[in-house]
């Protein structure tokens, strides 16, 4: 190869180095797009909101005053919300993961019910309030309750764990299986004693995953009629006088933090904005910190498992 | 050490026919268990159809297809879907517009650039911010954008499609960024490795190799992307409005079929009304909208799929 | 290489032969398919009582798969069929009948893996879980039984201050002893070993064979090996297998001295395999 030529290679090499130096920058200003973003988010509703976040601002009732409007009976809302979303998910997804993952032959009713779940899984929100609207509002007669908001925002997230289960139940060798069965264990001893524990820390990170999507879902609960004033607790579930036990706040009318607000960002009110802002800063901390719970179980329970 | 075993197993013997119940009995509560995606789905499609049908027995589903106005709660109801239809596109069309890009970007950075340790850091990241509430992006969309945005377009409305859209375009970057990083690792090492063994620098390899072998999982980023964007409720209702508008001009309010479900809701709904059936019409409208583009996507990713 | 261990207990066997012996279990005409391939042809092989049985042959020859018809391990996997007959002594049952439980026969008969095996839990719930699994749930008898078990497994005496560590702690041939004495801890009549040293150094390799040669005092054993060397230490009868039939059956002594079929000698001899 004679100098000229060689020059013209290294040169052509040089200009293609510049590209990968290019594309690197490109990819690190693509990546501080969504860094600038979350921080000037957090940021601007801490600035907006800090004024609101004292003490009684999570034990007040919504107000007319935004001085004195608080978050009490959305948090509480949320949590019982919470509750019957997390009994309706875990035991249906679980069961189905199991049942997916260990019983189901291979047939068009397998087939059948994974390809459902994974369409459930990219169901817009809101279809999902339109379903809870028309099946559990009125067909069921829950009306516009804490049970029906739990039940809808159950099934919204049912996907989320089936798939954690499935993928937590799969990683488990099948020599561990047979061990099990060769000693003479039937199907669900060995689901009972073995599969189930082993996955356990997959099953609840997606479990925490799934919840912690759930607080944050505005719409499905906006159309079954969550109010957005309201100034009242549900009953509570314990109680001090015999039957110690009450069901009526399934049946209570609600709210929920994230429809809390919405209802704050709408009004024209700038005052309101600062209400909109402290309750946007508890919800993300809420968020945050659930996730950051389900990577440190993931984290804890793995620690006995090696493989 | 004597051996016991006649005792276990006869005594086990005669369980035999009771274990086997049990067996079937767990078995079958745990089938009924998965059964219940099914019976959601089979809920959805009956719930929106018997609710639809009674609404087009009432508006003409030509009425529906090509009126360009829709006030169903006006005194001179019209009932065009047209104007719904364009404020989901138009606020998708740019949420797209900006996480496509930057999602695939993003995507090739940490999968073919990025250190170990900047990996590491960024895809818990992604993830937190896919996991914001979308309200609180509603939020940021308004009060935060919508202001910045006016001080360099004046005019700009306070309910606009172009903040909401931008900012539902930053909170789908991580569902784009994330299933397209994972179909370009599941790339095999020596397909790249043929590459840079003919003089290939990093660009050229995960331009020219690396993106077309997972372009299939890519596809199937993008029509994620595009479920996500069309589907997005919150971030709309709050920043651009709930009037519906004909109008393909992203600096004016408009409302989006979610939006208008949203805002139907938070009236009072006499069941029964045609006010009531309108919002499951609509949500017939999205579910088609998201079915098409999901058999789109799922025939995209048939006729490239990789096999390697 | 080993004629000089095969002659010592050919005299020490001599005795033996002439015993009226007794087959625990059998084969009769027993056939194995995977889907449509026909992995097992027509194999007929008794397995004596108290004494090992070794299956011999090349990779792919159908020896595991035969060894997993004893406890219906194939039942676990959808698209197989078995043909034929695998008898149990006394009771002279069939085992691959339908009617017959999978769950009752594994009760009988036990598997020790090629991989160690054990669960992610402490050495006493490994070794117990048979026992529970059987609905035993007295605190003392577990005690005793696991005890004997991990004794029986010359294992009591490493592990005995750290039954409630994890199993996963233990050393690889340590593990294999210690899924030993789960297997022995039900006293099962018959002890399947599918080639249970390919993952142990020869120190472990050594400590388990001498294991085997107890435990034939007890139980009835049949062991799988791609090692020809360690069938000949260990085992009292061996059968040679070659692509899915049984080609020669007899004394080990006799197959590795003096084989009658000019394929087994082959294979001894290292002409493939």
């Amino acid at each position: 190869m004679n100098d000229g030529s060689l020059r013209e290679v290294r040169q052509l090499i040089a200009r293609h180095k510049r590209w990968d130096v290019i594309f690197s920058v490109l990819g690190v200003v693509c990546l501080m797009l969504g860094v600038l973003t979350f921080v000037a988010l957090l940021v601007d509703m801490w600035v907006d909101g800090f004024g609101r976040l004292r003490p009684e601002f999570f034990t007040s009732f919504p107000s007319r005053k935004p001085g004195q409007a608080g978050i009490l009976s959305a948090w509480v809302g949320s949590t019982l919300v919470m509750f019957v979303t997390a009994a309706t998910a875990v035991p249906l997804g679980v069961a189905s993961g199991i049942y997916l993952e260990e019983y189901a032959p291979k047939n068009w009713i397998t087939d059948l019910i994974e390809i459902n779940v994974t369409n459930l899984a990219g169901v817009p929100s809101i279809i999902y309030g339109l379903l809870a609207l028309g099946l559990f509002v009125y067909q069921f007669g829950f009306g516009q309750s804490v049970l029906s908001a739990g039940l809808t925002l159950g099934l919204l997230i049912l996907p989320v764990v089936i798939v954690a289960t499935r993928e937590a139940i799969r990683s488990i060798p099948a020599a561990i299986r047979e061990g099990a069965m060769a000693l003479g264990a039937t199907k669900w001893q060995t689901t009972q004693d073995h599969i189930l524990p082993y996955s356990l820390a997959g099953i609840m990170t997606g479990v925490i995953i799934g919840m912690a999507r759930a607080i944050g879902e505005t719409a499905p609960v906006i159309t079954i009629g969550a109010l957005t004033f309201i100034a009242f607790l549900p009953e509570a579930p314990i109680k001090a006088e015999p039957p110690f036990v009450s069901f009526e706040w399934l049946f209570s009318g609600f709210t929920v933090m994230p429809i809390q607000m919405f209802n704050w960002t709408s009004r024209p009110e700038e005052a309101f904005h600062a209400n909109a802002a402290a309750a946007g800063v508890v919800l993300v901390a809420m968020t945050l910190s659930m996730n950051a719970l389900a990577i440190f179980i993931r984290y804890r329970l793995r620690k006995n498992i090696k493989w | 050490m004597a051996v016991v075993v006649p005792d276990a197993v006869s005594g086990r013997l005669a369980k035999r026919r009771s274990r086997y119940v049990k067996e079937r009995l767990i078995e079958l509560v745990l089938f009924l268990a998965a059964l219940v995606s099914v019976a959601t789905t089979v809920a959805i499609v009956l719930i929106l159809l018997t609710e639809s049908v009674l609404f087009f027995t009432k508006v003409s589903l030509w009425d529906f297809l090509t009126d360009t106005q829709w006030t169903p709660l006006f005194a001179d109801a019209h009932y065009g879907i047209l104007p719904l239809l364009s404020g989901t596109l138009v606020s998708s069309l740019i949420a797209l517009t900006v996480a496509i890009p930057v999602g695939t970007v993003i995507a090739i950075y940490l999968s073919e650039f990025a250190p170990f340790a900047v990996r590491e850091i960024a895809k818990p990241f992604l993830e937190l911010l896919g996991g914001i509430p979308t309200i609180v992006y509603g939020y940021f969309a308004l009060l935060f954008v919508t202001p910045l945005l006016q001080s360099i377009f004046p005019s700009l409305p306070g309910f606009n499609l172009l903040s909401a859209g931008i900012v539902m375009g930053i909170m789908i970057i991580p569902y784009v960024s994330s299933v397209s990083e994972d179909a370009m690792r599941a790339v095999p090492m020596n397909l790249r490795e043929g590459s840079y063994a003919m003089g290939a620098t990093r660009f050229q390899t995960a331009v020219r190799v690396v993106t077309p072998a997972a372009f299939s999982g890519i596809a199937a980023a993008y029509i994620l992307g595009i479920s996500r964007a069309v589907g997005e409720t919150m971030i709309l209702a709050v920043a651009a409005g709930t009037q519906p508008n004909l109008t393909w001009n992203p600096m004016e309010s408009a409302a989006t079929i979610t939006a208008y479900i949203v805002q139907v809701a938070l009236g009072d709904l006499p069941h029964g009304s045609l006010a009531y059936q309108t919002i499951f019409a609509a949500g017939l409208t999205l579910c088609l909208l998201t079915l098409a583009f999901n058999v789109v996507g799922h025939l995209l990713r048939k006729r490239f799929r990789q096999v390697y | 290489m080993v004629t000089a261990a095969l002659q010592d207990r050919a005299a020490t066997n001599a005795a033996v032969v002439d015993e009226n012996l007794q087959p625990k279990a059998e084969s009769v005409g027993l056939n194995f398919h995977y889907g449509t391939f026909h992995a097992l042809k027509s194999i007929s092989l008794p397995i004596y009582e108290k004494k090992v049985t070794a299956l011999i042959g090349p990779s792919g020859c159908g020896k595991s798969t035969f060894l997993r018809c004893f406890n219906r391990m194939h039942d676990l996997y959808p698209g197989n069929r078995y043909e034929g007959e695998i008898r149990l002594h006394p009771d002279n049952i069939n085992l691959l009948n339908p009617q017959v439980d999978p769950i009752e026969v594994r009760m009988r008969i036990s598997m020790v893996f090629q991989k160690p095996n054990p669960f992610p839990k402490t050495i006493y719930e490994n070794v117990a879980y048979g026992l529970r699994v059987r609905g035993v749930k007295s605190r003392a008898i577990l005690d005793q039984k696991v005890e004997e078990a991990l004794r029986s497994a010359a294992l009591w005496d490493e592990v005995k201050d750290r039954l409630n560590h994890l199993a996963f702690n233990l050393s690889g041939g340590q593990q294999q002893r210690m899924c030993i004495a789960r297997a022995l801890a039900t006293d099962p009549e018959i002890l399947l070993f599918d080639e249970p040293t390919s993952a142990l150094d020869p120190i472990a390799t050594a400590s388990i064979e001498e294991l085997i040669a107890d435990l034939k005092m007890r139980l009835t054993i049949l062991i799988v090996t791609h090692n020809m060397q360690q069938a000949a230490r260990v085992s009292d009868f061996t059968a040679y297998m070659y692509l899915g039939e049984l080609i020669e059956f007899d004394q080990t002594e006799v197959i590795f001295i003096k084989p009658k079929r000019q394929q087994t000698e082959d294979y001894i001899t290292g002409r493939f395999g």
